[in-house]
């Protein structure tokens, strides 16, 4: 098999300070990979830069062997490309970020329908365009179990509803790669298992995901592959229970012990 | 008898002029102050100071001393007024300086507002592959609007009592009616109450304003 995704070098400065350094790691189609790590090990900003809201000040990234970035061939990094080449990627964010004006079905459907007016035959075929992506929009919250809340604002839903319908949002322009930036960070405890649930699901769909957790139970039953980062680097990666069961690196022991207590 | 329906014929005509100024000022400045915060936001430092400049400018002097400046100078400068000498070019004048007074205030009503919408909301765009241009209508617009609806109100009902500045050029609104009968006009002399009656006017249609504006809101209490 042939990595889906491939992250050579990427290295990230904010001013002085090294958030991240020499980050090289490669995702195949259909698994999972969780990243885990202590606030502030640049879990976070790692995965901004693959979703180009940060630029990285080195390295490359691949998907699908097209080379969306790289530091050493300027034509990747022209800026009218950049909102194509996030197509290929969808993040989900600790803080859901919905909508507020919008329902839970416009919010799922609101980039698509505004990515078809870009079709060439859009006028004649805007009907047809819009009530096909309506359908798949309440398939998708169907399948986060929302479909009695496609009329509903954020305001009126709970966390763990919220999170889902950005989850349907995200899935509703198909990327490559599902990203997610502790999605459950932000949730009362009791919520965090509807949420945990459904990212359960697409995994075994096999989604291709790079998921940013806290939650070290879930990536070890969910992902397939677990990174280990601490202070930008990466300390350790592998196979999920292996690091997490067996760790090789002291650090990444350390870290687990610290979450076994908790 | 006779005498109230003289008074409130003259000053309904000098409300029409308070009125059309009014609703000028509001279509001129309401748009080009969002072009003007977005003049005080740009990434272009050069372009940021200007624009930040004038506001400051136009903010920190009186209103009346822009109507006045605006108003007499070009013919001073010129050796003719590019305003003639009618109530047109006093109206247009008028209309010019509020727009441009007001537009300055509207531009850091707009600027609070737009900066005070979650960066999340345009990463959450950018993310789904929408465009600047997208973002800002399609996202960032209304959740503006709704923040900027009670200070916006403010300038807005300041705005209805403004207009009588306009009067320092001879702009005949509706104090000005009020004020000629204290001397003669339409045949009366000396009557202190028709000035005194114009205050009714910008009750009566400051009400109308924040009834309006109030209905605004409840409108936009859907989302939060």
């Amino acid at each position: 098999m042939s990595a889906i995704l491939d992250v050579q070098n990427i290295e990230k400065h904010f001013g002085d300070t090294r958030v991240l350094e020499d980050i090289t790691f490669s995702l195949e189609k259909g698994q999972a990979l969780a990243i885990i790590g202590s606030s502030g090990s640049g879990k976070t900003t790692l995965l901004r830069c693959l979703n180009f809201l940060e630029t990285p000040d080195k390295g490359r990234i691949t998907v699908n062997g097209e080379t969306l970035f790289d530091t050493a061939d300027l034509s990747t990094q022209r800026e009218e490309e950049v909102r194509r080449k996030r197509l290929h990627f969808g993040l989900v964010f600790q803080s859901f970020n919905l909508f507020p004006q919008y329902t839970a079905l416009e919010n799922v459907t609101l980039a698509s329908k505004l990515l078809a007016k870009e079709q060439p035959d859009f006028k004649a075929r805007k009907k047809q365009l819009f009530a096909d992506i309506d359908t798949r929009g309440k398939e998708l919250l169907a399948q986060m179990g929302l479909a009695d809340r496609a009329g509903h604002y954020p305001h009126q839903l709970s966390g763990g509803q919220q999170q889902r319908v950005a989850i349907a949002r995200a899935l509703a322009l198909s990327p490559d790669i599902l990203c997610f930036d502790e999605p459950t960070s932000a949730l009362d405890p009791e919520l965090t298992g509807e949420v945990l649930k459904v990212i359960r699901s697409l995994a075994e769909q096999n989604t291709t995901m790079v998921i940013v957790t806290h939650e070290m139970a879930f990536a070890r039953d969910v992902a397939d592959q677990v990174i280990f980062m601490d202070g930008g680097v990466i300390v350790e990666q592998g196979p999920a229970r292996e690091v997490i069961d067996h760790p090789k690196e002291e650090r990444t022991r350390q870290f687990l012990a610290r979450y076994g207590e908790n | 008898m006779e005498v109230l329906a003289v008074v409130v014929g003259a000053l309904n005509e000098g409300f029409l002029q308070t009125l059309k100024l009014f609703v000028v000022t509001l279509l001129g400045a309401l748009p080009l102050g969002l072009i003007i915060s977005f003049g005080s936001m740009s990434r272009f430092a050069p372009l940021r100071w200007l624009t930040r400049t004038v506001i400051w400018v136009i903010r920190g002097t009186p209103l009346m001393l822009q109507l006045i400046i605006l108003y007499y100078v070009p013919g001073k400068v010129l050796g003719y007024s590019p305003w003639g000498t009618g109530e047109a070019g006093r109206f247009l004048a008028s209309a010019i300086a509020f727009i441009i007074n007001y537009a300055c205030y509207f531009s850091e009503i707009y600027r609070g507002g737009i900066q005070g919408v979650p960066v999340g909301q345009q990463e959450a765009g950018l993310v789904l592959g929408m465009t600047r241009r997208d973002i800002f209508f399609k996202v960032t617009l209304l959740q503006m609007v709704k923040r900027i609806v009670p200070p916006m109100s403010n300038e807005i009902i300041t705005l209805v009592k403004d207009t009588s500045l306009a009067r320092i050029i001879s702009f005949q609104e509706v104090i000005w009616a009020g004020q000629a009968f204290m001397k003669t006009s339409h045949g009366y002399s000396g009557l202190l109450w028709p000035l005194f009656f114009t205050g009714i006017y910008y009750l009566v249609f400051n009400g109308v304003v924040t009834v309006l504006l109030g209905r605004l809101e409840k409108k936009l209490d859907y989302f939060r």
